[in-house]
């Protein structure tokens, strides 16, 4: 009888995930790709659905080179039945069953059934989601996050309108803008909070770093030169407009982080794509009981969370853009398989991706204290009318009340006082917003259910199959 | 002074303030921070045995009754929709009519129903069922919203984010205050409302008081239209062979809620404070929940979170002054029955308080029950058979 191969479930088939599943297949690892996808690639190599009228995918070459080996690396192991995707499955809980794991996930796109796989280990790939916070009319139709944008224009599905606003704070909002246009929209403005200077300087760095990202900068920047006006330290204080969008109130930001008195101006548009960078998917470690620094995954160098047999890669252990995500994957993948297999993990083995994970999380931290956040007081913008959580209908008054009479103190008992975050997105989109309304910090939400689950597959979870 | 902004700090601040003392509420975090904000709001005796916590549920049902008629129904959600207890088995419903019959006598009203009459109370209840019995006075509120809408009541000076980190005591041993880490605050009585670190609180005054933790889960599914009527859920009848023991066994409550979402719960373990999830505990709530109301199955659960109750060896919690602190109080350990204790909690600590004698007997709560060598439950760890 042959040995037994040690399984490592990888949840995430994005960048991380992917890198991940080579670096650890290539190593005497059988490996489970399990996503929520019907294929592989994650948020950055979307694919573009096939069919009729489909657009040609905007990746840019180097790009489209990395994934390219991604993909073939990956057929290879899949032929050689050392990697098994698991598509459409929707993982709602990691089970930690005597050393080992159970990951549960539901079958899409109905997600009613349940399957579960038993592995060794698990790397959790999850990435990350968009933030949103929101402003007078930011809940009409044809406002988008940028994230939804991007995916839409990726995706070749029609998009929601024809002129274009992208606006918000973060690194994301120009490939969203440069997207949009290659779909054929009509991009009339950028609206930036950061600074002219940290804008212009933040276009220098990108081009300046070996990160093959600014690549994507330069194309962005030269895309955009053509017709979009770019409006640095601005903001939209309100979108307009009776049954969808017609036009948006954009303001400059003081130095106070107020509206500069005076500098209002309408912009006629019928599609607002906001975007306040992303925050990382940790309810499946928050699940397996792993420890959070601040709204990520802790993990140490080789990738590891604190809780044994858990490792942890990409965006769900902090923002960095693709390559990042694939560095910390192939690290992971590398120290998961030298530890499931019971060799040394030898970190000289990953010194390449080490040094570009550091440089990366160096110029991301960079970046976000110039660049990516909201200016200071932006929920002073959200009237007391403005319905900040969705699901639930809460308006900005309700939570300001709760804090200031009922004596809710966190987002935890605004949450309970007002039922802001109680509804399907288990707030997941309006929990920035409501913790700025609030005055508090946004905490790590503890979604023990990643998703949605059944009441009859929670009493009856199916049994693990062994990896085909 | 009151240590604890759940809703048994709060219910004590607000009959202590009726009684006309000047009431300061201090807790670490905001109001409702702790269990208050992570369990349900039953307020039951359906499950309860005759004794001193039937009692002392009784009194607070009606208390909260006269809050809800005051004009706070509203405010935190109140709902007297009565509790619906089912029997699947004949032993079963033998052993809840014998419950009932004590609790009767102890001035519940308990209404047997036949197993033909339960699809009138509840239309999609499970079939095959042995009968049940009607507890009309089981009632609800929304415990985060109650703790809160009393505190607002009792006109109470609010302190959150300060945290006791001493109890002060003068010369004679008396309490003077508590120490916080933000500036010492003085009163002479101090009331231990710290649920769960109920314990740690009685410690800064140099005393034991041995509340511990224990852990429950609650899921609560998308929003419905109402289904279900009652607060539901089922006896069992289980013949504990090794102690020779035959006890009533309860699965989860099942009840909807007036904003859509059905709540199950909940799960009782003891496992310190570990916050990781535990999908055996959550998987028994749910198969309590569909064997009762088979039309959930298909319906989503959409979060289950959990909180650790603060139960002590006897499953009774600590009311009244310690008669080893002078102007010490106690008011918590009130496990997995505290939304609904707390109104009766907080009127027997005011009377204690302002000098009279409590309505009720609280010899069997005494604070410093066991320390006496002879209490039979100084040792024992789980005696109680409800695992709610
Ligand atoms: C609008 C936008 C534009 C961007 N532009 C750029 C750019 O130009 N350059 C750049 O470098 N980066 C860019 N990024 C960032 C880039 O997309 C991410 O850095 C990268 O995708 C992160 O990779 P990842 O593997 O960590 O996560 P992801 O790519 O997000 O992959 C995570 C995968 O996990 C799956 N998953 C999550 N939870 C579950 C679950 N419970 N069950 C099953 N599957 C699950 C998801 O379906 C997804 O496939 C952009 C991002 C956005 C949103
Ligand atoms: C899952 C679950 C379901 C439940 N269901 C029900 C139910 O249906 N019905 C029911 O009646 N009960 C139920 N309970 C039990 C109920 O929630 C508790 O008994 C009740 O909340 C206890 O309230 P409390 O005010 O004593 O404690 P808490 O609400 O925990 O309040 C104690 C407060 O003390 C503060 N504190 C602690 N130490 C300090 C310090 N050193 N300084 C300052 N402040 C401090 C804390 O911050 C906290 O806010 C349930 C519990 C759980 C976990």
């Amino acid at each position: 009888m042959t040995e037994r191969r040690p399984v490592l479930a990888v949840i995430g088939a994005g960048p991380a995930g992917l890198a991940a599943a080579l670096a650890a297949a290539s190593r005497g690892v059988r490996v489970v790709l399990v996503d929520s996808a019907p294929s592989v690639g994650g948020q950055f190599y979307r694919q573009p659905v096939p069919g009729p009228g489909a657009r040609r995918s905007q990746m840019l070459a180097h790009q489209r080179r990395t994934w390219d080996r991604l993909r073939a690396g990956l057929d290879v192991h899949l032929t050689a039945g050392r990697v098994t995707h698991l598509s459409d499955r929707h993982v709602w809980c990691v089970e930690r069953e005597s050393g080992r794991f159970v990951v549960h996930a539901l079958l899409g796109p109905a997600q009613e059934e349940s399957a579960a796989v038993r592995a060794d280990a698990v790397l959790l790939a999850t990435g990350g989601y968009e933030k949103v916070l929101p402003f007078p009319g930011w809940t009409l139709p044809g406002v988008v996050t940028a994230g939804g944008a991007q995916a839409l224009s990726k995706g070749g599905l029609s998009l929601p309108g024809r002129v274009a606003v992208v606006a918000g704070s973060g690194p994301l909002l120009l490939p969203v803008a440069t997207g949009l246009a290659a779909a054929g929209t009509r991009v009339v403005a950028l609206i930036e909070t950061a600074a002219p200077a940290a804008f212009a300087r933040q276009a220098r760095t990108w081009a300046t770093t070996p990160v093959k990202l600014a690549e994507g900068a330069v194309h962005a920047a030269r895309l955009l030169r053509r017709r979009t006006s770019v409006m640095s330290r601005h903001m939209v204080v309100e979108a307009h407009g009776e049954d969808r969008v017609e036009s948006v109130t954009v303001t400059a930001v003081g130095a106070d982080g107020r509206p500069a008195p005076g500098s209002e101006r309408r912009i006629v548009c019928d599609l607002l794509a906001v975007g306040h960078g992303l925050l990382p998917h940790t309810d499946l470690a928050e699940g397996l009981g792993c420890r959070l620094d601040g709204a990520s995954v802790r993990v140490d160098d080789e990738q590891r969370t604190d809780v044994p047999g858990v490792w942890a890669a990409g965006e769900a252990t902090g923002i960095g853009g693709a390559d990042l995500s694939l560095a910390e994957g192939h690290i992971a993948g590398r120290s998961a398989a030298a530890r499931l297999t019971g060799t040394a993990p030898d970190p000289r083995g990953w010194a390449r991706a080490a040094r570009t994970r550091t440089r990366l999380r160096t110029f991301f931290a960079a970046l976000e204290s110039a660049y990516g956040e909201p200016p200071a007081r932006w929920p002073e913008q959200v009237t007391d009318d403005t319905v900040v959580c969705r699901c639930e209908e809460v308006t900005a008054g309700a939570v300001r009340e709760a804090v200031a009479e009922l004596g809710a103190g966190d987002l935890r008992t605004v949450k309970l006082l007002t039922r802001a975050g109680m509804g399907w997105c288990q707030g997941r989109v309006c929990e920035p917003g409501v913790a700025g309304v609030a005055g508090c910090a946004l905490a790590p939400a503890r979604r023990l259910l990643a998703r949605p689950v059944p009441l009859g597959v929670l009493a009856a979870p199916a049994d693990p199959t062994p990896p085909q | 002074m009151v240590v604890g902004a759940g809703t048994v700090g709060a219910a004590c601040a607000l009959y202590a303030a009726r009684a006309g003392l000047e009431v300061i509420l201090v807790d670490r975090g905001p109001v409702a921070g702790g269990t208050t904000g992570a369990g349900e709001g039953n307020l039951l005796v359906s499950d309860k045995e005759p004794g001193p916590e039937l009692r002392l549920a009784l009194l607070s049902l009606r208390l909260w009754q006269e809050l809800a008629r005051d004009g706070l129904a509203r405010a935190f959600e109140y709902e007297a929709k009565g509790g619906l207890v089912v029997a699947s088995t004949p032993d079963a419903l033998a052993s809840l009519t014998d419950l009932a019959a004590g609790q009767r006598a102890a001035g519940v009203d308990a209404v047997p129903v036949d197993a033909h009459e339960l699809r009138d109370l509840e239309p999609h209840l499970a079939a095959g069922l042995a009968g049940g019995m009607l507890y009309p006075q089981d009632a609800q509120v929304m415990p985060a919203l109650a703790a809160a809408h009393l505190v607002r009541a009792s006109g109470a000076r609010l302190e959150t984010g300060r945290t006791v980190t001493r109890i002060l005591r003068g010369p004679d041993g008396a309490v003077r205050g508590v120490r916080t880490d933000r500036g010492d605050l003085r009163a002479p009585a101090v009331v231990n409302a710290a649920g769960t670190w109920g314990g740690d609180v009685a410690a800064l005054a140099g005393v034991a008081l041995p509340v511990l933790p224990r852990r429950g889960f609650v899921l609560v599914t998308e929003p419905l239209p109402p289904r279900v009527r009652h607060k539901v859920y089922a006896a069992d009848y289980v013949a504990d062979v090794a102690s020779d023991s035959a006890a009533l066994q309860t699965s989860p409550v099942v009840e909807g809620t007036a904003a859509g979402p059905v709540l199950v719960g909940a799960s009782r373990e003891r496992v310190g404070f570990d916050r990781s999830f535990s999908l055996p505990a959550v998987r028994a709530l749910a198969a309590g929940a569909t064997r009762l109301f088979p039309f959930l199955e298909h319906v989503r659960a959409m979060r289950a979170y959990a909180g650790f109750r603060p139960y002590m060896p006897d499953h009774l919690p600590a009311v009244g002054p310690d008669p080893r602190v002078p102007g010490l109080f106690h008011a918590c350990g009130h496990e997995g029955a505290g939304i609904g204790l707390a109104t009766g909690t907080g009127l027997l600590i005011a009377q204690c308080l302002a000098g009279g004698s409590p309505e009720l007997d609280l010899s069997p709560l005494r604070p410093d029950r066991f320390d006496d060598p002879g209490h039979p439950d100084r040792h024992t760890e789980e005696a109680a058979p409800w695992i709610r």
